[in-house]
């Protein structure tokens, strides 16, 4: 029950918020909003008992992507932003596509009422070393896609430099 | 009911916690106006209170009745909350901290993650209280803030990587108890890591020498320029307080925690006595200065200090006066280990007191070339030597006293050469007299 609460709470936080990251005007305030988005994800994900998820959610996104968001939010001419046309206003295409998604949704839920194969839930000492089990699974089931993955960050941030430099 | 017994215990010392830490605060002000003061050979504060004892609940109050001015084109929700971020994530940061080893609201199995995370969303208070404001002077310290707290971050985290690996856990007891356990201090096992967090907590809180996002001859006062009387006092709590978080930090993982000196060698059991007995001298020395007070009231005033010196030394020798199997005999560890916790963070503040006294500021550029071309290459280095030591020790099982200090020996090596590199460069750059103006303008990573 309590448990419920906090859930519906977090994720009406996080919805509320993500409406208002698009509606705002203001890019400053859009980045406060789309913090507090990913603060409340990351509340999720806490009261899912997955503490490491949590924590790097709140170092990683809130902490380190959002700054860096808002540092650059900060150097652009807000004042010209505010007058421009921000909305493209697609009526027609947008009730199409909402529909389809709706649809969706709708089906999933609909066949997951159905079947008899429900997720059980995860017993509470499964989850216990939450880091170590996150660390054995990145570096020895998953080592390849890994490795993958950091090498191709590291080649785009080699990218990034080499544009932005003139001369290195 | 049964359910929240265990919640009362944590949420108590919370408040205790959060009610405290206002006057603690303050107080540390005070001890740095006399640390200045005793540097540069004047008194301090000597007016409210006997040698001032009473200015930081005269300056509160004095904060609290001031005009809380909202300039007219701030962002007002913005501008009001802003502080509210940076207070609210710095006091978070306590939660995981052991102040001995009974003390503390809550052990997380991430705890130092816990506290790393929560105390960098303190950025957005400054970042957007200096936007809210709508000044030149709070968007450039605000900037300045944002780009130094992200670069020395991240060397920070590897310096706190770095212990982490010799302790095998994330939760702050558990790696205080891992140094307990060999009795080595990880300031002994990774000096170069103590050494990179002290420079890194020191920019991290925006103390001097790295104090560029207010710095008061080129920026006003940063990102708070615009405000004042309690949203300034907020500023500046959150200020003190993650200065304590840090000095909380490096005191949990390179200083041994709540252990006393020594605490594994019977020999030095002695040490056991030296709390009373400091607390037994501070309050000799309000007695002797009791009668050079010049008002009666001063007078009861230094007279209360001893005795509450008194009465902290008395509950610090109660435990060992007792016998062994008593219940107040048992609570030792607890009394004195908040001691020993309190007494290091006080220690390694004072250090940042001397620092800030003794070098002069760094320039803009100078911080960002020593975050990201010292500091960072050099906690890389310092992590991957601490893993190979671990490895040889525990994979080939040579001994520790040699794995460690060949460890800390590559990593004072590839130190110097950072630093024989860095000054080469800085040669290069001013022996190239036509472009050495451009060239420095060009390569500053972040220039600001």
């Amino acid at each position: 029950m309590f448990n419920e609460a906090i859930f519906y709470f977090f994720a009406a936080l996080a919805i509320v918020s993500a409406i208002l990251v698009v509606t705002r005007r203001n890019a400053v305030q859009s980045a406060i909003f789309l913090v507090t988005a990913l603060l409340a994800t990351a509340g999720i994900f806490l009261n899912l008992n997955a503490e490491f998820l949590f924590i790097v959610q709140v170092i990683l996104y809130a902490g380190g992507i959002m700054v860096l968001f808002v540092f650059v939010i900060m150097l652009v001419n807000l004042d010209v932003a505010l007058h421009q046309v921000q909305f493209n206003r697609q009526w027609f295409v947008a009730l199409i596509i909402s529909a389809v998604l709706a649809a969706q949704v709708a089906a999933a839920i609909m066949v997951s009422r159905q079947s008899l194969y429900t997720m059980p839930a995860a017993p509470a000492e499964a989850l216990e070393p939450n880091t170590e089990r996150v660390a054995f699974y990145l570096f020895h089931t998953y080592m390849l896609p890994f490795e993958i993955a950091s090498i191709l960050l590291l080649v785009s941030m080699v990218g990034a430099v080499v544009m932005a430099k003139k001369r290195v | 009911m049964n359910a929240i017994i265990p919640y009362i215990l944590p949420v108590l010392f919370a408040l205790v916690i959060v009610a405290l830490l206002p006057l603690v605060a303050g107080y540390i002000v005070l001890v740095e106006r006399k640390v200045m003061a005793d540097m540069q050979v004047r008194l301090g504060p000597m007016r409210v209170g006997p040698h001032g004892l009473l200015q930081p609940i005269a300056d509160a109050v004095k904060l609290l009745l001031k005009e809380d001015i909202i300039p007219e084109s701030a962002d007002k929700l913005v501008f009001w909350g802003a502080p509210l971020i940076s207070v609210t994530a710095a006091m978070l940061a306590l939660a995981a901290l052991p102040i001995g080893p009974f003390f503390q609201i809550a052990d997380l199995n991430i705890g130092l993650l816990y506290i790393l995370g929560v105390s960098s969303l303190g950025i957005f208070g400054i970042v957007l209280g200096g936007w809210a404001s709508n000044s030149h002077y709070s968007l450039m310290g605000a900037l300045r803030s944002a780009a130094q707290l992200v670069s020395y971050e991240t060397s920070a985290g590897m310096a706190v990587v770095g212990a982490l690996l010799l302790a095998g856990t994330l939760s702050t007891r558990g790696i205080v108890e891992a140094q307990a356990d060999t009795g080595w201090w990880f300031i002994f096992v990774a000096p170069v890591g103590f050494f990179i967090y002290l420079v890194a907590s020191i920019a991290e809180t925006n103390r001097a020498p790295f104090d560029m996002p207010e710095a008061e001859s080129e920026l006003v006062a940063g990102y708070m320029t615009e405000y004042s009387g309690f949203r300034w006092a907020l500023y500046f709590l959150a200020e003190y307080t993650n200065m304590v978080v840090v000095a909380s930090i490096a005191t949990t993982l390179f200083l041994g925690g709540w252990m006393r000196p020594f605490a594994n060698t019977r020999a030095f059991n002695f040490l056991d006595y030296l709390p009373p007995l400091l607390m037994l001298w501070v309050a000799g020395y309000c007695f002797r200065r009791t009668p050079k007070q010049p008002v009666p009231v001063q007078k009861m005033f230094m007279a209360a200090v001893g005795l509450l010196c008194i009465v902290v030394a008395l509950v610090l020798i109660m435990p060992m006066a007792v016998p062994r199997d008593s219940f107040l005999a048992s609570s030792k560890p607890g009394i004195h280990g908040a001691f020993w916790f309190l007494f290091k963070v006080g220690a390694y503040i004072y250090v940042f007191m001397w620092l800030r006294f003794t070098f002069p500021r760094y320039r803009f550029d100078q911080l960002m070339r020593l975050g990201w071309q010292f500091l960072v290459p050099l906690s890389i280095v310092n992590v991957m030597m601490i893993g190979v030591a671990l490895a040889l020790h525990r994979q080939l099982g040579w001994p520790n006293w040699v794995t460690f200090p060949l460890g800390i020996l590559l990593t004072l090596i590839a130190g110097g050469y950072l630093l024989a590199m860095g000054e080469k460069h800085e040669q290069i750059r001013v022996g190239d007299d036509e472009n050495a103006e451009v060239d420095a303008r060009e390569e500053t990573p972040v220039n600001v």
